[in-house]
């Protein structure tokens, strides 16, 4: 299927793309979306901007498969044969199949929830998680992301017990545990103190390093701009600027800071 | 952070199986068990976890059980012959009635901090996690009744000794089709607006012959002849196989957004 990608994993260097093609999002009435369409390549880093209800967050959840397009589809060109004829082809979002395990074991998703278990620990968490994307040893890749975010010492607490900015960590932490190929972030850096930022701006550099793909919603200058290798602004649910795959990402940035997008 | 190389079994297993060409049947059982099996157990470990350490779903259907059984206690007489006809009848409809609240929190419990997100992103059968929470439920009301069972059997004069062995039988035949409804309608009902009213609405009539199943299965065993009977037996065990089966094969649909 994909020994090549694999033999990248390997070597450190691999992304995974995305492809959108024409997406359409409808709540009833409302579009979330309107057409759009954009190629991510592997390793890219993508700051999505836009003002509140701009579609940031829905185009996240569907590049995690978490929501199914009104119309459109998301390929992913680098994983096995699914899109590999160049159509677009839409994934149904909890549906199982080979293809869909393979991709779904490359996604990380920071989403605006934590999307962690406050009735569990910490380590008991991450340990749950390691399980579930079958990883090797979970009780020691548990201890492994709890070290760096800084939460060995409250491993064993309950995650109700923590602090918002904890929560993030630990959530940061979980969304990275099985090492993925595509990061999807929202506001990373929501909650996050100073040191806090600093470490996810380093968790994040790290990942690009070995040529993973991230895309993230952002808002407020933070550290995680420093990976930014190019910048998408939504409004209304379209694609309004985009600084392009070689192009300089930081007018885009400064531009939406400036005009309150961000923050 | 390890290295890449130490992660996911699975995926490897799956890059293996291509590289093998044919989908051989070592490596299928392989990818089932790590997509189906793990994620399953695992995810009925973490549900035991959180119930044994909140103890709010058993306290829920305890109470709940105890203060009908407790009731009707005192409207009828215990001596009385015919209060072993309906008796049993009064259990089962508590135990429904207790498992249509006591199953509502089954995933919207997940929605607090929208972890059944996570759970539809990691790369497992969504089955799984229906099944392991089918499990879990079925473990809570289980349970809770061993623990109901000498209370009632006390307040409405019964003796289940002579017939514990087939009781169990019963009530675990008539529990499964209950945390299986319960668990699937939960699922569905998580996500609608009225969610509160929308489980015992739908549970109560796709749960009604099961309910009267397992009424006349008990009943049968309190009477003179103690027997076990086959028809009702046969009937809640057909009834679960299909509605597990239904699960199994429509399952996935009831997890998406």
């Amino acid at each position: 299927m994909d020994t090549s990608f694999h033999q990248a994993r390997e070597e450190g260097r691999g992304g995974l793309g995305i492809e959108f093609h024409k997406i359409e999002k409808r709540y009833g009435a409302r579009f979330a979306l309107r057409g759009v369409s954009l190629q991510i390549a592997p390793g890219e880093c993508v700051a999505l901007l836009g003002a509140n209800g701009s579609g940031k967050s829905t185009l996240l959840k569907i590049a995690a498969l978490l929501v199914r397009p009104t119309s459109g589809g998301v390929t992913f060109p680098d994983v096995g044969d699914i899109g590999a004829d160049g159509a677009p082809s839409a994934i149904a979002p909890s549906a199982g199949g080979q293809e869909t395990f393979a991709i779904k074991a490359r996604i990380g998703l920071l989403a605006h929830q934590t999307l962690l278990y406050d009735e569990l620990s910490a380590e008991e968490n991450l340990v749950l998680f390691a399980k579930l994307y079958g990883l090797d040893r979970p009780l020691q890749r548990a201890a492994g992301a709890l070290e760096p975010a800084g939460l060995a010492r409250r491993a064993k607490d309950l995650v109700r017990t923590f602090s918002r900015g904890m929560r993030q960590r630990l959530a940061i932490a979980r969304a990275t545990l099985a090492d993925p190929a595509l990061l999807l972030l929202d506001e990373p850096a929501a909650g996050l103190d100073p040191a806090g930022q600093q470490w996810l701006g380093k968790t994040l550099g790290h990942l690009q390093d070995r040529g993973c793909t991230m895309l993230m919603s952002t808002h407020g200058t933070s550290e995680a701009h420093a990976v930014v290798t190019r910048a998408v602004r939504l409004a209304g649910g379209q694609i309004a600027e985009d600084s392009g795959p070689a192009g300089d990402p930081r007018p885009i940035l400064a531009a939406a800071l400036a005009a309150g997008h961000e923050g | 952070m390890a290295p890449l190389s130490q992660t996911r079994d699975q995926t490897a297993a799956r890059v293996s199986a291509d590289e093998a060409g044919a989908a051989s049947a070592p490596v299928v059982v392989t990818i089932r068990r790590s997509t189906l099996l793990r994620p399953a157990v695992a995810l009925l470990a973490k549900e035991l976890r959180t119930e044994f350490r909140t103890r709010e779903l058993l306290a829920t259907t305890l109470v709940f059980v105890l203060m009908v059984l407790v009731l009707f206690s005192f409207t009828f007489d215990p001596t009385a012959a015919e209060t072993r006809r309906f008796a049993p009848g009064l259990l089962w409809l508590a135990l429904l009635f207790a498992g249509s609240l006591m199953l509502h929190p089954s995933f919207t419990r997940e929605q607090a901090n929208d972890t059944l997100a996570a759970l539809r992103l990691a790369p497992i059968e969504p089955v799984a996690i229906l099944a392991a929470k089918i499990a879990a439920n079925l473990c809570f009301l289980l349970l809770a009744e061993l623990m109901l069972l000498p209370i009632f059997a006390a307040l409405y004069n019964l003796s289940l000794l002579p017939v514990i062995g087939r009781l169990v039988v019963v009530l675990f035949l008539g529990t499964l089709g209950l945390a299986t409804i319960g668990t699937v309608f939960s699922a569905v009902s998580a996500q609608a607006r009225m969610r509160e009213l929308l489980l015992p609405l739908l549970l109560l009539p796709l749960m009604a012959p099961a309910l009267i199943a397992s009424a006349e299965a008990t009943v049968g065993l309190f009477d003179d002849s103690a027997a076990l009977s086959p028809v009702w037996t046969t009937f809640l065990a057909a009834f679960d196989v299909m509605f597990l089966t239904v699960t199994w094969l429509f399952g996935e649909y009831l997890l998406e957004e």
